[in-house]
């Protein structure tokens, strides 16, 4: 593999890890990507843990029939689905900026 | 079963076209390997979406959830959630620093031949694990659904294998993609049709549904009973069963993002950015199916029951029943034909990925250091691999028989991606001191570690009454050395202490040097591989 195909003949890959613009965008994109994924595990498990270990709170009958645990369950695909169209929206600030700092070592 | 044989036909009619037409438009290893990386977000996710949903999901799940109710459930929720790790994690790092393989990324700065060769390694045990679930699931399907059409399950096995090396030979991953594209609409558009069916049946009342699923009636060991299908505790049993079942999800939520074939989907794309939109394509539909499948197999426990379903073929065959019953022969030809269609479609991209392993990772760049003498070569190379894999595929499935545990095959090559190939993925992305020991530490212990925790748990040991015999009887008669069915919630934390222990002995300076250059090719796809243009 050869990271200098392309028409980047070597880019000076430490300064432009070390450059403001590249430590930010680094930064944004922890501060969604780490809680995001830290919040669905904890949902994620926390489902399994109350299946697994309280099954008599989530046999309670949360809506007519429907059991708390079932409502869980489906819950899981929203709260899935809803993680990810965050994503989609907050990325394409992660789109820009990174456009934006490869831009800028065009013009240098 | 006529009407079933002819949609299959079209559907082999339409699949081979797209081969030819694949054909023609690929020329290279871009193109034969990742489609050229032209494949667009929603193609993309519909294609990850249909190289994911197995015969496994479709004819399993149902069946799981057809039978023990909200328990069989937590299988469909396990579908879906790795997802929010691949979005999140993997897919567009992987992207933007790899080319066509998982060990890619691992050698992008460590020593590429130890890994690559580990990598490659683990990658086809992972996918033999998969094919032949698929394959044994294919024949058993036309034992029970053709049964009296003269087509036997060693002829079912084979000619399913044939068909997908001749996509995989000729088509490519173009071709492949575009199998999966069309398969993954078919079952889609099935699966809905069946879901309104149900509601159909319940005058598309959601209280009568649910109602009518907690009381099911049947009998258990002779017994009859009556059961509420949404609560849980049908499956997972005291003592182990809650452990095993926290265990699960482990293989669940890191196993789909450390599966080969689903990896190499995300080359396929032109850029990260597609990349990303393609799992949320993929969530969506695969989120949807897996609701669909609650529907039909709560809709299977209280309009079929149990005790029909045993008798009438297993509990594989919920859906297909389902569909009988609520519509007749022609739902039915349908629903076996889009089972067929699916798993033809699984094992095609099961085929690439693992004859792509071993064409990139261990023949181009572990025994021949990188450089193709002849152009060309590394595909024809992967072109006699796939015959290689179709045919071992084949003589094992043949071998292990139509009675085999399709369940157990698939669990363990989810044990093995979560295991062994995850935990490296993700620290060679995002841990600095990460170094070569640590990657083969990782998979060799992940790997062996999942497999050696399966072997020893109660699917494979356990001592059997003098009345068990055959595929009812544990293949070792000891009392389980490992209490678990599901080895996650052990192998996992080991393939990343294994990964986190071989790092620290050792230093690799050039390692720590190249991670500027992947972090930075990673998160801002400088340098990443382009879309061809023609």
């Amino acid at each position: 593999m050869n990271p200098a195909d392309g028409e980047h003949q070597h880019p000076d890959w430490d300064e432009v890890a070390a450059s403001t613009g590249f430590q930010h965008l680094l930064a944004l994109k922890r501060s969604f990507i780490v809680p995001a994924f830290l919040f669905f595990f904890v949902y994620y498990f926390g489902f399994l843990l109350l299946t697994a270990y309280a099954p008599t709170l989530i046999s309670l009958r949360a809506a007519g029939v429907l059991t708390l645990g079932y409502l869980l369950a489906l819950s899981q695909f929203v709260v899935g689905w809803t993680i990810a169209w965050l994503y989609l929206k907050t990325a394409t600030r992660f789109d820009d900026l990174s456009l934006d700092l490869l831009a800028k070592r065009e013009t240098t | 079963m006529s009407i079933s044989l002819a949609i299959f036909l079209v559907f082999i009619a339409a699949s081979l076209g797209i081969t030819y037409w694949a054909s023609r438009h690929s020329r290279g290893a871009g193109a034969y390997f990742a489609a050229g990386r032209k494949i667009t977000a929603w193609q993309n996710g519909f294609a990850v979406a249909g190289d994911f949903m197995s015969a496994a999901s479709f004819l399993g799940v149902v069946g799981l959830i057809a039978l023990q109710g909200f328990d069989g459930f937590l299988y469909a929720i396990g579908g879906f959630v790795a997802f929010v790790t691949i979005l999140l994690l993997i897919a567009e790092p992987l992207r933007n620093s790899g080319k066509y393989t998982l060990g890619d990324v691992l050698a992008y700065r460590l020593r590429p031949r130890p890994v690559r060769a580990m990598a490659a390694t683990s990658t086809l045990a992972t996918i033999l694990f998969y094919m032949i679930a698929q394959m044994v699931g294919a024949g058993a399907l036309v034992r029970l659904l053709l049964a009296g059409s003269g087509i036997s399950y060693n002829l079912a096995v084979s000619g399913v294998g044939a068909l997908m090396v001749v996509y995989v030979v000729f088509g490519g991953m173009l071709a492949t993609t575009w199998v999966q594209i069309v398969k993954a609409v078919l079952l889609s558009t099935c699966t809905l049709i069946l879901a309104v069916l149900v509601l159909g049946h319940f005058h598309f009342h959601g209280g009568e549904f649910f109602a009518a699923a907690t009381q099911v009636a049947y009998h258990e060991k002779g017994q009859p009973v009556v059961r509420d299908f949404l609560l849980p505790g049908l499956r997972y049993k005291p003592p182990y069963g809650p452990l095993d079942l926290v265990s699960l999800g482990f293989a669940f939520i890191f196993g789909s993002a450390g599966l080969p074939h689903i990896l190499g989907k995300f080359y396929t794309v032109p850029d990260a950015t597609t990349a990303r939109k393609s799992v949320v394509w993929a969530m969506g539909l695969i989120g949807s199916f897996y609701v669909m499948t609650s529907v039909l197999g709560l809709g299977a426990a209280s309009i079929l029951g149990p005790d029909y379903i045993l008798s009438h073929g297993g509990t594989n065959m919920s859906g297909p029943l389902l569909a009988q019953v609520l519509a007749g022969q022609i739902m039915l030809a349908l629903v076996t034909a889009v089972a067929f269609a699916t798993i033809l479609a699984v094992v095609a991209g099961l085929a690439i990925s693992a004859s792509t392993s071993f064409a990139h990772d261990f023949w181009l760049n572990v025994i021949h250091h990188g450089k193709e003498r002849k152009s060309g070569e590394t595909v024809l190379a992967a072109r006699v691999a796939t015959f290689v894999v179709g045919a071992v595929s084949i003589a094992i499935a043949i071998a292990l028989g139509p009675e085999s545990n399709v369940g157990i095959l698939a669990t363990m090559g989810m044990a093995v991606a979560a295991s062994a190939n995850f935990p490296v993925l993700l620290l060679s992305i995002f841990w600095r001191r990460f170094n070569t020991m640590g990657a083969v530490a990782g998979l060799s212990v992940g790997l062996l570690g999942s497999l050696g925790l399966i072997l020893a748990g109660p699917t494979f040991m356990g001592i059997d009454g003098p009345n068990s015999e055959g595929m009812a009887r544990h293949l070792f008669q000891v009392r389980p050395w490992f209490p678990l069915e599901n080895p996650g919630i052990v192998s996992v934390p080991l393939g990343f202490l294994a990964a986190f222990l071989g790092t620290i002995v050792t230093r690799e300076p050039g390692a720590e040097a190249k991670f500027n250059e992947l972090t930075v090719r990673a998160h801002t796809g400088l340098g990443a591989e382009k879309a061809e243009v023609r």
